[in-house]
This record gives C-alpha cells, structure tokens and sequence, in this order.
C-alpha cells in the first residue's frame, strides 16, 4: 500500500485549468426535449415548454431545467491541453494526463457525487461558458485500501458574465 | 407568507417517483448524449458485476430537481443540491425522491429551507442521498 498517492508534481498543479468550453445557443426545443426526457412519462412543467405560461411567472419567460446540460452532444468551441497521450474517456489518469504530468495509476474508478450552487438560470439563446480547474486531492483509508478523492471545479457563466452555477465533482480512485 | 410559517424541522417535502428502465434512460440518453454500453445493454451492465444494465447517475440527480422543483414551485428556487451515488439504478426498480427539512431560516425576506434528499428504491434502500437548500417565494 502507498503511504501516498499524491506526489508533488499532483499537488503542483491544484488549480490549473483543465478545460474551457463555449456552448452553443440554447434553444427551446433543446430545453422541452430535456424536460420531457426528466420528467417522462408525465408531460414537463409549463414553464419549460409554454412561453405565454412562463411569461406569468417571475422568470418572465421559458428558463431550463436547473440541471439541463447545454453542452451534450457537442461544444461550440473547446480548449484542453492534451500534454500527454489520454488513453480514452476511461484513462483513470485523465486529469493528470491533461496537465502533462504523470497520474498514480490506479486501477479503478468511481463517480463519488456532485455538489453545486445555482445562480441565475439558463435560457433560450444564452450561449454558455464552463471552466473547469483541478480543484483538491484528499485521500482516506477505506475498505479497499487507500482511496485517492480528486475534486474538480467547473464554473459556467452566461453570454452576460453571470454566474449560472459552480459545480465541484468528486472522483473516487482505487 | 402564512403556509411557510407552518412549515417545521422534520416535515416531509413530498416525493417524486418513476418505474425505471429503457423507456426513460434511452429518452435521457438522447438529450444529454449519454450512450453508454453499461445503461444500455443488460450485458454490459452484467460485465460491470451488476444484475442488469443500471441508470445515469445524472438521472437519479434530475430527479432530486424535479423533487425540489415541484415542492417550491416555480416561483422558489434550488440554491444548492449536492448528493452522493451510493448504489446503482438497476433496471425494473421503482425510484423515489424524498425529502425531509432539517432547518428553515428568514434570510434577507425569503424563507430559506433546508433539506436532506436522497433517492431510494422500492425496498427503501437509498441510492443517491443527498443535501439541498432552496429558497421559497414570499
């Protein structure tokens, strides 16, 4: 077992950047199709779908699902750096790879949650911009040995420079 | 407003809940692009050591929304959620979203609430449990 997975060139890059992305223009008919499939088989709520409705209410018009994910399928634009050959989506090592550094290598990994804080809310024609840093490593004693927990940090912003929400996800390495 | 002030720590917030399997993660697969073999594909879902192909996590969060959603309104909003993905959603299973408040506090003129959530399965055992907190129209 490792005293440590985290080496000093890891902690050299807490806070870098990892990706930059520009959205295309969210449209109404992506935000309908999205609160269909969420709230299936039961028709979505008026205010996703129904811009007279909407109008009523103190968003003043159609807003999206707080959850709705503007970047599925495809970024307008993208930067990363790719310093190192990523291996796939699956690369246990996909973070430190993108920063040019050598990864621990672990053999498993798991989605370990999400926490986010909400701002103003997305709408048809906002066109929106994520951010994402390396944000921590922590580590802890599990069941299965040393477990690496690695934050990251993504903020999106609005054609505006509005906060739409900060979301720090965590990755649980094995 | 008079309805929040009867509000109390322990209340339930109501739930939200749906019969899960292809018929809404194939629906959420093509909205966020989230064709993956393991929620698409018994198979793939048996190779990755469980009984069947299992949902999105990002489902399971979409429901805690609408859970949220519906209990505030559209005039309220979510100001935080944050959950963890304890258990998979296997294929035939009953998910529910629950709610319970933990604290209700007046913030600058709006009622702030907050909440423990968490999803469960029809047995009662949690798959995503999690914290939230919302701020309800005065």
């Amino acid at each position: 077992m490792s005293a440590s997975y985290v080496s000093d060139e890891m902690r050299g890059v807490l806070g870098l950047r990892l990706s930059k992305r520009q959205s295309f223009p969210v449209s109404a008919s992506d935000i309908r199709r999205w609160a269909i499939a969420v709230y299936w088989p039961a028709d979505p709520p008026r205010l996703f779908w129904d811009e007279a409705h909407a109008r009523t209410t103190v968003h003043g018009g159609i807003v999206a699902p707080e959850e709705f994910n503007p970047f599925a399928w495809m970024a307008a634009s993208k930067e990363a750096s790719e310093a190192k050959p990523i291996s796939g989506p699956n690369d246990s090592d996909l973070f430190e790879h993108s920063l040019g550094i050598e990864g621990p290598g672990l053999s498993f990994q798991l989605n370990g949650g999400m926490s986010v804080t909400y701002g103003v809310r997305m709408r048809p024609g906002d066109v929106i911009d994520s951010e994402s840093i390396l944000a921590n490593y922590t580590e802890r004693e599990g069941r299965l040995g040393l477990m690496l927990f690695t934050e990251t940090e993504d903020t999106w912003t609005n054609q505006r420079g509005e906060v739409v929400k900060t979301t720090r996800q965590t990755l649980i390495r094995y | 407003m008079a309805e929040h002030e009867a509000l109390k720590v322990g209340d339930s917030v109501g739930s939200f809940e749906r019969a899960t399997g292809f018929d809404n993660w194939n629906r959420y697969a093509a909205v966020n692009d989230e064709f993956v073999p393991i929620h698409m594909d018994d198979d793939a879902g048996r190779e990755a050591g469980y009984p069947t192909a299992f949902g999105m996590g990002t489902l399971q969060w979409a429901y805690l929304h609408n859970l949220l959603r519906d209990w505030v309104g559209e005039n309220g909003r979510i100001i935080s959620l944050s959950c963890q993905f304890r258990a998979p959603n296997i294929k035939g299973q009953t998910v529910t979203a629950h709610g319970t408040i933990t604290a209700l506090n007046e913030i600058d003129g709006e009622t702030v609430v907050e909440l423990d959530v968490w999803t469960e399965d029809q047995d009662g055992s949690p798959l995503a449990p999690g914290h939230a907190v919302v701020a309800l129209a005065g």
